[in-house]
């Protein structure tokens, strides 16, 4: 299958919530085309408009300009009974979750194939199919509220699952859970996507969930799409200030560095640099020191990816001397502290 | 004796019998009304502003009227209906006429504790509004629906023992009648402690039956 071929073309869409006393533009003139088979991450602040954007793609929120092309069909376009059929090719799951909470696992499942007309039989043998895909086949006549957090999303991926969808959308699927069950469910998208061929929408605040499973990332800023490529580009590079923000943790996480008189830069270890002791071999070398300020970095199939803050030496000579080492070695790192702001 | 047993029996039946009927015939239409109230309702699925302002106004206008003198003005509704305005079964008319308000708003409540996430969801499945109504909003709401119509139940019971003052059968009638209009206090407190149980009963079965059917 040509992986260029796109499942979703936005074409200027922009939705403005309009009342007596006020008007906000949610979304403000987007345009991007999402790939089949593809994972693409959509990602902002909260606040940013991505959840009213992702409502557009199954047109749970009506565009208020722009259209949203979903395989070949302008949503806006559909009948009411066309979209309905239509939803039934896209799937949803959401941050809380949205089980029936009085129907045991297996009846939430099969739930939209119930909707679909399909015999009990059938369904139920479709249902603990689905189950069995998400783990949870021995779950079936267990009623949700005695699941985990990470257990229920896995249910409702089951149940997204079941009518075999060309698209599922995750709004902000894994931020209720701990990270062990956010990995947990990732996991399972990342599976699904391979095994299924289905092309993942995920929705989130959250650069590491991006980081970690997604191919493609478009940034969402006050409504507007600030950038959007590659997550490593955009990880290793990130060009407008939203993505910077969201890739520089330290900055905008609960304990960001006063770098305001500080020389802070970011070093991004993409697999290439991470196998030999960077900061040990500075040191060595040309017997300068750096202080690290922050460092998030994991192993990924034996290569180590991720990034560090680090604080340069006061002197502007000896600024000058590591400077020179990090970019011998291919590291290029970027200032942080003019980076942001 | 065996005539004072007799008769608060035959009060039992009859108070039973409009509380039940009555009950039955209120969820009839009041269950369908409460539905579309809600649903009607700003940003719901089937928002329609007129309908909602209509089902919303005549409920609040019902409501409020004391149930003594809806009985009193309903009297010739009641005889278009039945025949006659006197009876167990003539009580029944102004008893389900006038709990189909409540009982409505009793089950739009019920229906408003469901979050909106599971009718989003459930558009997202790509439901039809019956479908939203059928498949989601009345299994989620069911534990609710079922204390909330034991609540009404024995509201209808208070009401019934109304009726007998205007000819309606039931403890009610022979409390007045042999409590008020003859002294006769025995007969009094014995009505009395027989709708304490009726009501006891009605109570525990009812969180009874809610706790059985809820898996939250």
């Amino acid at each position: 299958m040509s992986k260029k071929e796109p499942i979703y073309i936005l074409n200027n869409v922009s939705k403005i919530f309009q009342d007596k006393n006020s008007r906000t533009v949610a979304v403000d003139d987007v345009s991007f085309e999402i790939n089949k088979g593809e994972i693409f991450g959509i990602i902002g602040m909260s606040g940013a408009g991505k959840s009213t954007l992702v409502r557009t793609l199954n047109r749970l929120e009506e565009v208020s300009e722009g259209q949203v092309i979903f395989d070949g069909k302008e949503l806006g376009k559909l009948n009411n009974k066309e979209l309905r059929s239509t939803r039934k090719e896209i799937a949803m799951i959401f941050q809380g979750f949205n089980l029936l909470l009085q129907k045991n696992v297996l009846a939430n499942v099969v739930l939209p194939l119930k909707l679909a007309g399909i015999p009990k039989k059938e369904r139920e043998e479709k249902g603990l199919e689905m189950l069995k895909v998400v783990g949870l086949e021995e779950k079936a006549k267990v009623y949700p509220a005695q699941l985990s957090g990470g257990q229920k999303q896995r249910v409702a991926i089951a149940r997204a699952l079941a009518m075999n969808p060309k698209v599922l959308l995750c709004d902000e699927a894994t931020s209720a859970l701990d990270p062990k069950m956010t990995e947990e469910v990732l996991k399972l998208l990342q599976e699904i996507n391979e095994t299924l061929d289905l092309t993942v929408i995920i929705i989130t605040h959250e650069m590491s969930v991006i980081e970690k499973i997604c191919d493609r990332v478009a940034i969402i800023d006050h409504g507007k799409l600030a950038e959007i490529g590659d997550v490593k580009e955009i990880f290793s590079s990130p060009k407008s200030s939203a993505a910077k923000h969201l890739v520089l943790p330290a900055l905008t996480g609960e304990n960001p560095f006063d770098m305001t008189d500080k020389k802070c830069y970011r070093l991004v270890f993409d697999g290439r640099s991470a196998t030999e002791p960077v900061i040990a071999n500075l040191v060595k070398e040309t017997g300068k020191y750096v202080n690290i300020l922050s460092a998030n970095t994991r192993s990924v199939g034996g290569v180590g990816y991720g990034q560090m803050i680090v604080e340069f030496p006061e002197d502007i000579k000896d600024q000058r001397v590591v400077l020179e080492y990090f970019n011998k070695i291919g590291m290029n790192p970027m200032e942080v502290s003019k980076a942001v702001k | 004796m065996q005539n004072t047993f007799q008769l608060i029996l035959q009060g039992t039946f009859e108070t039973l019998e409009m509380t039940l009927i009555s009950t039955v015939l209120a969820y009839l239409f009041g269950l369908p009304y409460g539905i579309l109230l809600k649903v009607t309702g700003k940003g719901e699925i089937l928002e329609n502003k007129v309908v909602h302002g209509i089902l919303a106004t005549i409920a609040n206008i019902v409501r409020p009227i004391p149930f003594m003198i809806l009985l009193v003005f309903l009297i010739p509704f009641t005889r278009l209906i039945v025949g006659t305005s006197l009876g167990t079964e003539a009580s029944i008319v102004p008893l389900t006429v006038g709990s189909i308000p409540m009982v409505a708003r009793m089950v739009e409540q019920s229906l408003n504790e469901i979050p909106e996430g599971i009718v989003e969801a459930a558009k997202s499945m790509g439901a039809s509004p019956w479908e939203i109504i059928v498949h989601f909003l009345i299994p989620e709401a069911l534990p609710s629906l079922v204390s909330g119509s034991l609540i009404n139940m024995i509201t209808i019971l208070g009401y019934s023992a109304m009726a007998g003052y205007i000819g309606g059968g039931g403890l009610g009638a022979i409390a007045l009648n042999y409590g008020y209009y003859r002294y006769k206090s025995n007969i009094l407190l014995i009505t009395i402690v027989v709708l304490i149980v009726i009501v006891q009963i009605f109570q525990e079965s009812g969180t009874k039956l809610s706790k059985k059917i809820k898996h939250s």
